[in-house]
């Protein structure tokens, strides 16, 4: 008999956060990384103040990718090293529901880095980085970036050289979601009317349905043995 | 079977099967036709009133760019039908759509270069549908780098099946990318073009003769025929390898 769905998924993302609660490896690196990188753009932008505004959510953008495939290259890591991935694969549940919860917590600790370095960029760039459409694009942009860097973390787990591969082959299969969310996000911070914007949030949305049917689709090959 | 007979067979596989007709066929029929497009874009197409003689590299940029999508498109196809049949046929046509497609795709974006360099006086500029085409030649660099990285074979084929089909939207991007971004300076050519692009033509009568077989011709008969070739060769090393291993063991 399998265990249902929902019950798997969860048990996953509440050992994944246990875990998290007691070690504080992923996260700490992750927003320690996040914060350097935002201090990072600030100097090397400093020159010139109107560049500096304009490159805001370009910043914003760099920094939540870069510090994702961070957690993301960790997480996975933790499941193969033990071979704890292999454990999961003998349990009798569905493969997609292992993914969706790994998806899950890679994505809740994605947007707790984002939810952190947005008030602090605020500051650090004295722009108002916490308008709601903002966070409903940082949102729906890092759960479509959490579900292919989910699949393919779990690729690139079984490659020998895993840290620099997944960079690799993520950052280009993310560029349509990049230049969606950039988009979006420079319009709102200019105060630009709904209408020019509006189009590049459903532009993000309609890929990221695509990208979650893909991954759903196809998760049930990567986790195979 | 005796080892020595067992490696005599396995030799047997590495020694190249006789080329299909219809191969051969396509090869000859690739070969005439990328001479005659050749001659209809150099010799027969008039010469652009405002571009002069380097307007006609478009007739092998813009089909070297379909040529590579529809390599990249067999990829996916590929991919697909490897997953569903799980035939390491379907997995050689894929790697042979990611080779095939990759080289047109440079092809592309070499010949880009030189047309940009007298019409927009650079060789190359951070234009969004320019940048797209770059990246998507990467993916299919990263196509191969993670395929390398992969020891176990049908761990191998299945993961880069996946990625195969993931890696066809930098495609669809690249082809759809100035219809939606309009800041782009890159001509459009079927269609109206962006405000802002530069070096732009009439497609009138004379260019479409001369650009319509050229076309059709990377379009279809070229990337087949390459990867065709290159999925052969693929099934040879394959074998090399099998036996290498045997000899190896004993």
């Amino acid at each position: 008999m399998k265990t249902p769905f929902l019950t798997v998924m969860l048990a996953i993302v509440s050992k994944d956060l246990r875990g998290e609660m007691r070690s504080r490896e992923i996260l700490s690196a992750m927003t320690i990384f996040a914060f350097l990188c935002i201090l990072v753009f600030s100097f090397a932008l400093e020159l010139d103040r109107v560049a500096r505004q304009e490159a805001i959510s370009g910043a914003l953008w760099v920094t939540l990718i870069f510090a994702s495939l961070l957690g993301f290259n960790r997480s996975l890591a933790q499941e193969g090293d033990q071979g704890n991935l292999d454990a999961l694969l003998l349990a009798p549940v569905a493969r997609s529901a292992l993914y969706f919860g790994k998806l899950l917590s890679n994505y809740l600790f994605t947007l707790l880095v984002a939810l952190l370095i947005l008030p602090l960029m605020t500051v650090i760039y004295n722009s108002d980085l916490l308008n709601g459409w903002l966070l409903l694009t940082t949102a729906l942009g890092l759960f479509s970036f959490s579900t292919i860097g989910t699949l393919l973390s779990l690729l690139t787990l079984h490659t020998g050289s895993r840290e620099a591969l997944l960079p690799i082959a993520m950052l280009p299969v993310a560029l349509p979601l990049l230049l969606t969310a950039v988009r979006a996000s420079t319009n709102i911070l200019n105060g630009a009317p709904t209408g020019q914007w509006l189009v590049w949030l459903q532009l993000l949305a309609a890929v990221s349905v695509i990208y979650l049917a893909l991954g759903w689709l196809l998760c049930g090959f990567v986790l195979e043995e | 079977m005796t080892a020595k007979t067992k490696n005599l067979s396995l030799l047997r596989t590495v020694e190249a099967t006789p080329m299909p007709n219809l191969l051969k066929a396509l090869t000859l029929l690739s070969l005439v036709g990328f001479c005659c497009t050749l001659a209809l874009a150099l010799f027969f197409a008039g010469t652009d009133i405002q571009q002069g003689e380097i307007q006609r590299i478009f007739y092998i940029h813009m089909p070297s760019f379909f040529g590579a999508f529809t390599a990249f498109g067999l990829t996916v196809l590929g991919g697909i039908l490897y997953l569903w049949r799980k035939s390491e046929q379907w997995d050689r046509i894929a790697l042979a759509g990611v080779e095939v497609g990759l080289a047109f795709a440079l092809i592309n974006l070499v010949t880009g270069a030189i047309w940009a360099r007298p019409i927009w006086n650079t060789w190359w500029t951070w234009d969004p549908r320019l940048t797209s085409a770059a990246i998507m030649a990467l993916t299919y660099a990263a196509y191969l780098m993670l395929r390398a990285g992969i020891e176990d074979e049908a761990r191998k084929r299945s993961f880069m099946s996946v990625y195969g089909i993931f890696a066809f939207t930098s495609v669809l991007v690249t082809l759809f990318i100035i219809r939606v971004v309009p800041e782009t300076i890159h001509p459009v050519i079927v269609g109206a073009s962006p405000q802002n692009a530069q070096g732009g033509f009439e497609a009138t009568s004379g260019v479409v003769i001369a650009l319509l077989p050229s076309l059709l011709l990377w379009l279809t008969l070229m990337p087949i025929t390459m990867i065709w070739h290159r999925s052969r060769l693929e099934r040879r090393l394959e074998a090399v390898n099998r036996l290498k291993i045997q000899m190896l063991m004993e």
